[in-house]
């Protein structure tokens, strides 16, 4: 191994990608599922199946109190933010349906869309200004008598721009529209209330700002429009067991198959130390490691900065570039040699970097976590100076 | 001496029985977790078993929480 990898700590700053470290009581959970739990959840209705049973349960109710949602059953759980965005949108949207989003949206929302447009689905893009601001005005003109449903991301993964989630919810309420919200970035970053912002569906990823393991997230569906609402996969359930088809209720409906039980274990526990914090607590503290990064930032010649100029229009996520390196070269030097791990390209957002204009060269995203602390934001920025002062030509 | 009679309320799945068990326990309301017996479902899950004198206070305390299918006297 190369002496600087050595020599240098880690400065994890990929906090967009996959949160680290986890607070303690997370491994705890999970360790304390596989050695004194074990047991198939909802199926065998033994002891130590019912034990299994309440640790889901726990989870569905921590992350209920979360997103203020009063019926812990309206969450089914599934592998990540993207199966639940697949279910909803592929479980929603009919040929000849009209669907509108936004130009920032993650690959997730793109990528079903595109497939359901090759089946008859009517989509609308929203461009967004450049620094990745949605309009909700240019959403509600984008309006059809055919359009169905409304899917936005709460905030970008590029430039970490935040948006006008309640005032969508308004509209889309106002219209009839199902709104449906991606909160991979923000669930347990930003407060998220269900009700007051009209979100019809939620999308959330358990290994981010919730501090679960990877391999788990889940789906927040309004009451009733489970009737409506196709899922993914069907198979045994544990319920209901004489019938041959699929349950019409939540949250089995979208739960076949053994759960991801010691991962839901482990994203309880993260959930919990979330609402331990509180959600105001970590978000204050996460606008204040990225206000100094961008003052940082701001007196380096020679460094583009991406998205909103303030820290309060932004998740403590930043794209920038540095002139004459590109960069992966960028992000290979901060891991070789200063330890700092960071995330080059398009961040699996392709439009979200047509929109700010990097769509040929991509960007470096930091993305900073509630464990990250200055020295690390002020290390990082000597380095980046070190890299914009005496750039390689490429 | 009357010998005890009990009820269950059987749910749409286990996840709404572990449910009701929460409620039923931070309400102080004695019950049971039973699998469901072989001649009321096939279901391979569990129901609530309260004594007979509590069923309108147990269906007070879920009303509106946790939906059940019915209740059943064993």
């Amino acid at each position: 191994m190369p002496p600087d990898q050595l020599n240098h700590p880690i400065i994890y700053f990929d906090n967009a990608a996959t949160s680290w470290p986890k607070p303690v009581g997370m491994m705890a959970a999970m360790i304390n599922y596989n050695e004194q739990i074990g047991g198939s959840p909802g199926r065998s209705g033994h002891q130590r199946s019912l034990d299994a049973g309440r640790v889901i349960l726990e989870a569905r109710e921590a992350l209920a109190e979360l997103f203020g949602c009063d019926d812990s059953l309206r969450i089914a759980f599934t592998k990540n933010a993207t199966e639940a965005l697949n279910i909803a949108l592929s479980g929603i949207l009919n040929p000849g349906d009209h669907v509108i989003t936004s130009s920032m949206e993650h690959n997730s929302v793109l990528r079903p869309l595109r497939y359901l447009e090759s089946q008859g689905v009517q989509i609308s893009i929203v461009s967004c200004s450049g620094d990745g601001r949605l309009d909700a005005e240019d959403v509600r003109a984008a309006i059809r008598p055919q359009t169905r449903m409304l899917v936005v991301t709460h905030a970008s993964n590029v430039t970490g721009t935040i948006q006008p989630i309640a005032e969508l919810g308004k509209i889309a309420g106002h219209h009839g529209i199902i709104f449906c919200v991606d909160a991979a970035q923000t669930a347990g970053a930003l407060p998220i209330h269900v009700d007051e912002m009209a979100i019809d569906l939620l999308a959330f990823s358990g290994h981010k700002s919730l501090f679960g393991p990877q391999g788990t997230g889940g789906l927040y569906v309004r009451e009733g429009l489970e009737k409506q609402l196709r899922p993914l996969m069907m198979g045994g359930t544990g319920s209901r067991s004489e019938f041959e088809g699929q349950p019409d209720f939540m949250p089995d409906k979208y739960e076949s198959g053994t759960p991801n039980t010691i991962g839901i274990a482990g994203l309880g526990a993260g959930v919990r130390f979330v609402l331990a914090e509180g959600v105001e607590a970590i978000r204050s503290k996460e606008e204040m490691l990225t206000t100094r990064f961008l003052a940082g930032l701001a007196a380096l010649p020679g460094v583009t900065v991406y998205g909103p100029p303030d820290a309060a229009s932004r998740t403590s996520v930043v794209s920038f570039n540095i002139a004459g390196v590109s960069p992966s070269e960028a992000a290979l030097e901060f891991d070789e040699h200063f330890g700092i791990l960071c995330r080059p390209g398009l961040q699996c957002a392709p439009a979200a970097h047509r929109t700010i204009g990097t769509f040929s060269q991509g960007t470096i995203r930091f993305g900073f976590g509630y464990f990250n602390k200055d020295e690390e934001i002020d290390l990082a920025l000597e380095a980046i100076q070190s890299l914009a002062g005496g750039g390689a030509p490429h | 001496m009357e010998e005890q009679r009990y009820v269950v309320f059987l749910f749409p799945s286990v996840s709404y029985a572990l449910k009701a068990e929460k409620i039923l326990k931070v309400a102080g309301i004695a019950h049971k977790l039973i699998p469901v017996p072989r001649d009321i479902s096939s279901d391979c899950g569990v129901c609530v078993r309260i004594t007979e004198d509590k069923q309108q206070d147990v269906e007070r305390e879920l009303l509106g929480k946790v939906g059940w299918d019915k209740v059943l006297l064993l």
